[in-house]
């Protein structure tokens, strides 16, 4: 076991792990924080995307081990005092989504996509979340959502 | 799916990690691990101790070094993308790194763990072949620089000790250069990827996913050198390749495939 120390949506977590246990799931069952969703297992969905000090990352493809000493930001820690985060309201109000598996990876990549580029284009938005899979969507309203939450100043 | 047990040490410096390579047999680096994780995940590789070099900053950098470039071995693709330098000096290397997987690879995998795996279908090792690029490398014995063309020796082979580091990767300014990667899908492998770059006023040409190990197209590079017009110099592309056939293309589309961009990036050059 290996200890880390690792700040999860603004609280700091000292745990130990094994060393081959996936971020994911040192989230999901560690920390009980179920909303990422683990989809592919391969790092082709995005599903399962987190910041790790603000940059997206997909955390089936990090160890727990390696995020000791860094920040994760998970899709529970984006709302404010009761207030959806402006990407996560974005999503809500044009219907960016249909069964909702894919959706808190597509709102991390999106909020690690603003916060490199707050004023993206669509096409800069649909290759900006390349990374992440929607098999309902056809993406149309996640990318409306995403120029939304960006003319919104939504970061 | 979780990977089978390892053993885990986090090396403080490059020293430190080519000692505990050497303390465990099938110890391996890890880097950003965006190509080692994926292959532990599922079990196609099992190691006995995993040494981490990912918390070494002082191997991010990019920066002038007399007439070349040198790269910490641990900048970030997403680094390399936006880097001035490159995008000043050395633009198809920037590129390149812009397009290899997704965001989110981009943010963790770096050029050394790219480059040290060896993969036929990787963007990067096709570029440094096509710049002649120098690979620094630390062992047990001190410091070594292996020829970007001496470097890759077989599919996930490369001229690496077991007990080797790589440190930094020296590439020259160009003035001119492209590289172009077909993709059958967003975020995938490329079918084909092709570089092409003046180098101190040569054209040099690399093939990616043309055979085991990056390839340059030598064919190719003696007929621009004897004048010969971009359609007819890319005429030889195929020649000494071995492209593979796979799920994603027949080899005889990738010879074809190859001849087009090739056709393309010589334009541009």
């Amino acid at each position: 076991m290996t200890q880390v120390s690792i700040v999860v949506n603004g609280d700091r977590h000292e745990a130990d792990v094994e060393p081959r246990q996936l971020l994911a799931y040192f989230l999901r069952d560690q920390l009980g924080l179920k909303g990422t969703n683990i989809g592919c297992d391969t790092s082709s969905c995005g599903a399962c995307t987190v910041l790790v000090d603000g940059e997206s990352v997909k955390s089936c493809t990090v160890l727990a081990v390696q995020a000791d000493g860094h920040e994760v930001t998970t899709i529970e820690g984006l709302a404010r005092d009761g207030e959806l985060h402006p990407v996560q309201q974005a999503f809500h109000e044009l219907h960016g989504l249909q069964c909702g598996y894919c959706t808190p990876g597509f709102v991390m990549a999106s909020v690690s996509l603003l916060a490199e580029n707050p004023n993206p284009t669509e096409e800069e938005i649909r290759e900006g979340l390349e990374g992440n899979l929607c098999r309902c969507t056809g993406y149309h309203n996640i990318v409306k959502a995403v120029e939304l939450a960006a003319a919104r100043g939504g970061t | 799916m979780i990977p089978a047990e390892f053993d885990y040490r986090r090396a403080g410096s490059v020293d430190e990690a080519v000692e505990l390579l050497g303390s465990a047999e099938d110890a391996k680096l890890l880097a950003g691990g965006h190509s080692l994780i994926p292959l532990l995940r599922l079990r196609f590789a099992r190691l006995s101790l995993l040494v981490d070099i990912g918390q070494l900053d002082e191997l991010r950098y990019v920066r002038r070094d007399g007439d070349r470039i040198a790269i910490g071995a641990l900048t970030r693709h997403a680094d390399l993308a936006q880097d001035p330098v490159l995008l000043a000096s050395c633009a198809p290397l920037a590129d390149a790194a812009a397009h290899v997987g997704d965001p989110q690879v981009r943010h963790r995998g770096t050029i050394g763990g790219s480059v040290a795996h060896g993969d036929p279908v990787g963007d990067l090792g096709t570029i440094l072949l096509t710049l002649d690029a120098d690979l620094v490398v630390v062992g047990p014995d001190g410091q070594r620089l292996i020829p970007v063309g001496q470097f890759f020796t077989g599919m996930f082979q490369t001229a690496l000790g077991p007990q080797e580091v790589l440190t930094e990767i020296r590439v020259p300014e160009i003035a001119a250069g492209t590289y172009l990667k077909f993709v059958r899908r967003a975020q995938d492998w490329a079918t084909v990827g092709v570089a092409a770059a003046r180098v101190d006023g040569r054209v040099q040409v690399g093939l990616t996913s043309m055979g085991a190990t990056p390839l340059r197209a030598h064919g190719v590079e003696e007929a621009v050198a004897a004048g010969a017009a971009p359609a007819e110099a890319a005429a030889r592309t195929a020649e000494g390749t071995e492209p593979p056939s796979d799920a994603s293309a027949s080899a005889e589309y990738r010879a074809h495939l190859a001849e087009v961009l090739v056709r393309r990036a010589l334009a541009q050059v």
